[in-house]
C-alpha cells in the first residue's frame, strides 16, 4: 500500500462515516482540483455513486471555464448539484468588482453569507433537474447537518488545527480553542440542535498528493490548471478579479507534479496567488471562524 | 537534513528530489509542565540547520533586545506566532527530515487542553517521545502520559532524561530515572526501545552525541527516531471488518448489495464464508467491489473495501464481519476496561452516555469503578463511584445491549472504543475482559440459530421495498391492570385498512401452544420470552410488523427479546401512566386519551420512524 493508497483508504473511512451519521449531509464543490478529488473519492466511497447533493457557491464571477466544467460532470456523472448565491449583494453591487467593498468584504458577502445561508435553507437554492437540464428552486430548504470539505491541513495555518470532523455553532463559528479529542477513527457525529458538523476528508493531504492522485486516477479537471501555450496556468481557482494565473508552461499533470516536487513552485505556496489572503495578516483565519470554507 | 516548522508555505512540504515515495513517521511528545518538551523541538529544528534562514539570529536578537536570555523554546512560539497569525491556542504540527524519512510533530505542545491534543495527536502517532526532568525527576504527568501512550497503542517509545546539565551530566541521576521509569512503564507492559540523558538546552545528545556525557554510548534522539520502524498492518490476523454501512445505491440499473467498511485486521478473499457479529449471520463472499480500479479477489488490513454476499441475510452497521474459519470476537453487554476520562464533567454512575466501538454505537452506563490508577504511582484507590478528568481507571461498563469486539491482548484496533457524554467525545478506552451479562444463555442459542439459518433468495430489502414497511416488533406492555389489547388490535385493523402487513400476536396465542410443554410459572418466564422472541424474529424476517402486548415488562425482559430478535427491530410502547417496572419506552400512551387518539399517536411513531411511509 503506497501513500496515496493511505490518503484515499483513511479518506474513503471518513466519507462512509459522515454519510452514515449526518442525515442531511452535502458537500462543497468549489469545482477546483481539491474537492473534485473528494469528489472522486465520494465515488470510491460510495462504489460510483455521490448518494448527497454537491452545493457550490456561485459568486458569479467565477471564470467561464469553471461553470462549463461544472455542469458537464453533473450531467455525466449524474450528481445531485445545488448552487446558491448572494443575490441581494450582486443586485446592489455590493462587490469589489463593482469597486463599493474591499476584496476581503466581497469574500465575507459573496462566500462566506452565502454558504451560510444556503446550508441553512435561509436563501433560495437551485438544483440541476436532469430531465429538463436545467436549474430550478430547490423546493427543499431543510437546513444541512453535515457539510464535506475538500480542505487541506497544509493549505495554511488555521487549517492544520482541523479536527476530521470540527463542528461549527449555530453563527457557523468555529471554536478552536476548545476542540473536543478526536481519536481512533471515532469522530464527532453528535451535535446540539442548530449546529453543524464540517467533515474534512482531505486534511491529511497535500498539494503534491492531490496532484498525484489526480495523475493516477486520471480524474478530470478543469483545463485553467495548465498552460495552454502562453506561458501561464492556475494553481489555484477562485473568482477571476481575485486569482491570478502563475507564470509556468506546465501542461499537463505530469508537468505540475515535476514542477511541485522540484520545479519552481516547491518552494512557493500554493495560496500565493490568492489576493484576499494578503488584504489583513489574519485573512483567511478570521473568515475562517466566520464559517469560510 | 532538513527541517521546518509546518506553515502555509509549500516548503515546509518535505519533497524527495527523486520522486520516489516517502516514509513519513507522524510522532508525539509528551512529558510534565516544564520538562523541556518545547525546547526539544526546537533544538531539533536548529541543530539540522534547517530553520528558515535568518530565524535563529533573529529571535536570538530579539531576546537580546528585551533583556532576556535566548531558550530554543522560543522558536517555536515565533515561528507558530508568525504564521498561525497570532493564534496559537491549538497546535499547529512540525515537520522534519532525517536521512532516512520525514517526520511529523502533530499537535505539538505548549497550550493549555494539552491532553486532549495529546491523545488526538498520540492516537495517529506510529511513535512517541517521552520528556523527563532530570532534576525534578518522574512526576504525575510523565506517568500519566507513559499511561496513555500505552492504552493508544504506541508501542515504540523514547524516553529522553532532559536538562542533564542541571546536574552536572551527572550518570547517577539517569539511571536513577531510567530505573524508577522502567518500573513503571512494565506494570503498564511497555518497554522503551531508548533511554537518552539529553540537554535540550545544550544541544547534547538531540541531533548529535556531544562530549559531555562520555559514559553514555547508545543513540541520539534522532538516530532513535530513526531506528523507530513504521508500523505493520495487521494483515495476517484474524479478519476484521466493522460494518460502515450495506449500499444498495438502484440508480442507473446498479443492483449490486453492497457491505462496506475498513479492514481492521486480517485478509477476506472471494468465496469466504464470513459471519457477522453480533447477531451470528452468515453468508459468503461473492465479489469484491471497488469503482474505477481493476477487479480484485481480496481484501485486507487498511483497505476501505465492500463486498456482495451470495446468501441475502439482513445485515447492519455496527456488526462486526468475521470469517468462520478463525476465531471469532466476542459479543456481550458487559465489558471490564480500562478507560480515561477527558471532560470536565465526571464519568458517574447512574447516568446514560454513548459508547462506540467500531461502527457500533450503544447507549452504555459505569456499572463499577475497580480502582482509579493514580497515574502518580500508579496505586489503586479502591472504592471510587466516579472518574474526574484525566482520570484512568479499571472500570466495568454495562451496554444497552451485547456488541461485537475483541480483547486488547487479541486485536488492538477492534478493543478501542470512546465514551460520548452529550455532544462530545469525553474519553475513551479498551476493553480487558469480556464478562458474561444475563443473555448470555440466549445469545448461545441465538448464534448457532443463525448460524445454522436457511437464508431465502429475496433480500431483506427487498421485502420491505415491495410490503413498503420495514418489518418491525412493536411490543405493549404497561401495568397489570392497563388495556393492552384494545389499543393493539385497533392499530392492527388500521394499518392492515391502509394496507400494511401487520399481526396482533396475544401473549396467550403462544402460551398454550408453542410453550404447552412448560409450565405457565414466574421460573419459566424467561423461557416463554425467549420462545416469544424466536416468533417474533420469524415473523420479522417475513417482512411482517408484528404487534405485541405482554403484561409489566422490564428493562432485563427486553433485553432478552432483543437479543433474540435484534435491537433496531423493536419499539416499546407503555400504556398508562402507572409505570410499574424499569423499562425504557419509546412511547407512552396516556389512559386519558382515546383508543383513535392512542392509535393515531403509534401510527404517527411508526412513520417517524420510518417504519412506514410518511406520504407528505
Amino acid at each position: 500500500m503506497d501513500h496515496l493508497d493511505q490518503l484515499e483508504n483513511t479518506s474513503v473511512h471518513i466519507l462512509r462515516e459522515a454519510y452514515a451519521n449526518f442525515k442531511h449531509l452535502g458537500m462543497l464543490w468549489s469545482i477546483g482540483k481539491d474537492s473534485t478529488v473528494l469528489l472522486w473519492l465520494a465515488r470510491k466511497a460510495f462504489f460510483g455513486h455521490v448518494p448527497f447533493p454537491l452545493i457550490h457557491i456561485d459568486t458569479s464571477f467565477k471564470i467561464p471555464e469553471m461553470i462549463e466544467y461544472r455542469d458537464r460532470l453533473v450531467a455525466e456523472w449524474h450528481l445531485n448539484l445545488i448552487y446558491g448565491q448572494n443575490q441581494v449583494a450582486l443586485d446592489e453591487k455590493r462587490t469589489f468588482p463593482d469597486g463599493a467593498v474591499d476584496r476581503l468584504t466581497c469574500c465575507g458577502l459573496l462566500k462566506t453569507e452565502a454558504l451560510k445561508n444556503t446550508l441553512s435553507g435561509a436563501w433560495p437554492r437551485y438544483r440541476f433537474n436532469h430531465v429538463k437540464k436545467t436549474y430550478e428552486l430547490d423546493t427543499n430548504t431543510e437546513p444541512f447537518t453535515g457539510v464535506i470539505v475538500g480542505a487541506r491541513a497544509d493549505e495554511e495555518g488555521s487549517r492544520s488545527k482541523e479536527r476530521y470532523f470540527s463542528a461549527r455553532t449555530d453563527q457557523n463559528e468555529w471554536e478552536i480553542a476548545d476542540q473536543p479529542p478526536e481519536f481512533w477513527n471515532q469522530y464527532k457525529t453528535e451535535f446540539a440542535p442548530g449546529t453543524h458538523v464540517r467533515v474534512h476528508p482531505l486534511l491529511d493531504w497535500t498539494e503534491l498528493n492531490i496532484w498525484e492522485y489526480i495523475e493516477r486516477e486520471q480524474i478530470p479537471t478543469v483545463s485553467l490548471y495548465y498552460d495552454q501555450g502562453e506561458g501561464t496556468r492556475y494553481r489555484s481557482l477562485g473568482c477571476w478579479p481575485c486569482t491570478h494565473p502563475v507564470e509556468s508552461s506546465a501542461s499537463n499533470v505530469g508537468e505540475i507534479i515535476v514542477e511541485l516536487r522540484t520545479g519552481k513552485f516547491a518552494n512557493i505556496a500554493e495560496r500565493s496567488g490568492r489576493a484576499q489572503d494578503k488584504d489583513d495578516g489574519g485573512g483567511l483565519e478570521s473568515l475562517r471562524r466566520d464559517g469560510y470554507m | 537534513m532538513k527541517a521546518e516548522i509546518h506553515d502555509d508555505m509549500q516548503s515546509a512540504r518535505p519533497t524527495d528530489v527523486d520522486g520516489a515515495p516517502q516514509e513519513r513517521m507522524p510522532i508525539v511528545i509528551a512529558g510534565h509542565v516544564d520538562h523541556g518538551k518545547s525546547t526539544i523541538i526546537g533544538r531539533l529544528l536548529a541543530d539540522t540547520g534547517s530553520l528558515p534562514q535568518g530565524k535563529l539570529e533573529q529571535v536570538r536578537a530579539s531576546c537580546e533586545r528585551n533583556a532576556r536570555p535566548f531558550e530554543y523554546a522560543f522558536l517555536l512560539d515565533a515561528l507558530k506566532d508568525e504564521q498561525s497569525q497570532g493564534i496559537t491556542i491549538d497546535s499547529a504540527r512540525v515537520f522534519f527530515k532525517s536521512d532516512r524519512r520525514h517526520y511529523i510533530i502533530i499537535d505539538a505542545p505548549g497550550h493549555i487542553e494539552f491532553l486532549k491534543n495529546m491523545v488526538t495527536g498520540a492516537a495517529r502517532a506510529e511513535a512517541g517521545l517521552l520528556v523527563i526532568d532530570a532534576q525534578e525527576g518522574v512526576q504525575e504527568n510523565s506517568r500519566r502520559h507513559g499511561y496513555m501512550m500505552s492504552m493508544l497503542g504506541i508501542r515504540q517509545i523514547a524516553v529522553l532524561v532532559n536538562k542533564m546539565d542541571l546536574v552536572a551530566f551527572d550518570r547517577r541521576v539517569f539511571d536513577d530515572i531510567v530505573t524508577e521509569y522502567s518500573a513503571f512503564l512494565q506494570q503498564i507492559d511497555i518497554r522503551p526501545t531508548y533511554f537518552v540523558p539529553v540537554s535540550g538546552r545544550e544541544g547534547d545528545n538531540i541531533a548529535h552525541a556531544g562530549s559531555r556525557m562520555p559514559w553514555y554510548e547508545g543513540s541520539s534522539v534522532l538516530q532513535a527516531l530513526d531506528a523507530f520502524q513504521a508500523p505493520h498492518l495487521p494483515v495476517g490476523g484474524a479478519f476484521r471488518m466493522a460494518v460502515q454501512g450495506v449500499y444498495k445505491f438502484t440508480q442507473h440499473g446498479d443492483d449490486r448489495r453492497i457491505v462496506a467498511g475498513t479492514v481492521q485486521s486480517g485478509t477476506v478473499n472471494v468465496g469466504d464464508e464470513v459471519v457477522f457479529y453480533p447477531s451470528g449471520k452468515k453468508s459468503h463472499v461473492q465479489s469484491v467491489e471497488a469503482f474505477s480500479r481493476p477487479s480484485q479477489h481480496q481484501a485486507m488490513a487498511g483497505q476501505a473495501t465492500g463486498f456482495t454476499l451470495s446468501e441475502q441475510i439482513f445485515v447492519s452497521r455496527g456488526e462486526v464481519v468475521a470469517l468462520a474459519s478463525e476465531p471469532h470476537p466476542k459479543v456481550t453487554s458487559l465489558i471490564r476496561t480500562n478507560l480515561f476520562w477527558l471532560g470536565k464533567d465526571p464519568l458517574v454512575k447512574n447516568r446514560d452516555y454513548t459508547l462506540k466501538l467500531g461502527t457500533a454505537r450503544v447507549h452504555m452506563r459505569l456499572d463499577q469503578v475497580h480502582r482509579v490508577i493514580d497515574a502518580s504511582d500508579l496505586s489503586a484507590h479502591a472504592d471510587a463511584q466516579h472518574l474526574n478528568r484525566h482520570d484512568v481507571a479499571d472500570c466495568t461498563l454495562k451496554l444497552k445491549r451485547a456488541i461485537a469486539f475483541d480483547l486488547a491482548e487479541d486485536i488492538a484496533a477492534t478493543s478501542r472504543f470512546v465514551v460520548v457524554d452529550g455532544y462530545e467525545i469525553r474519553g475513551g478506552g479498551i476493553i480487558r475482559e469480556a464478562l458474561q451479562d444475563q443473555q448470555a444463555w440466549v445469545r448461545e442459542k441465538v448464534l448457532l440459530r443463525n448460524y445454522k439459518w436457511e437464508p431465502s433468495i429475496i433480500a431483506p430489502e427487498h421485502r420491505a421495498e415491495k410490503y413498503n414497511q420495514r418489518s418491525t416488533l412493536l411490543l405493549i406492555t404497561g401495568a397489570q391492570e392497563a388495556d393492552r389489547k384494545t389499543v393493539a388490535k385497533g392499530l392492527e385493523a388500521r394499518l392492515f385498512d391502509d394496507g400494511r402487513v401487520v399481526y396482533f400476536l396475544g401473549i396467550g396465542n403462544v402460551l398454550y401452544g408453542v410453550d404447552a410443554d412448560i409450565e405457565r410459572t414466574f421460573e419459566n418466564r424467561k423461557e416463554h420470552l425467549r420462545r416469544l422472541g424466536e416468533i417474533a424474529n420469524l415473523m420479522l424476517d417475513a417482512g411482517v410488523i408484528l404487534v405485541v402486548t405482554a403484561a409489566e415488562l422490564t428493562q432485563e425482559e427486553l433485553q432478552l427479546i432483543r437479543t433474540s430478535v435484534g435491537s433496531n427491530r423493536i419499539e416499546v410502547v407503555w400504556v398508562g401512566e402507572n409505570v410499574t417496572t424499569d423499562l425504557a419506552y419509546d412511547v407512552l400512551l396516556s389512559e386519558h386519551e382515546s383508543i383513535e387518539e392512542q392509535v393515531f399517536r403509534l401510527k404517527d411513531h411508526l412513520q417517524e420512524a420510518g417504519i412506514i411511509y410518511r406520504p407528505w
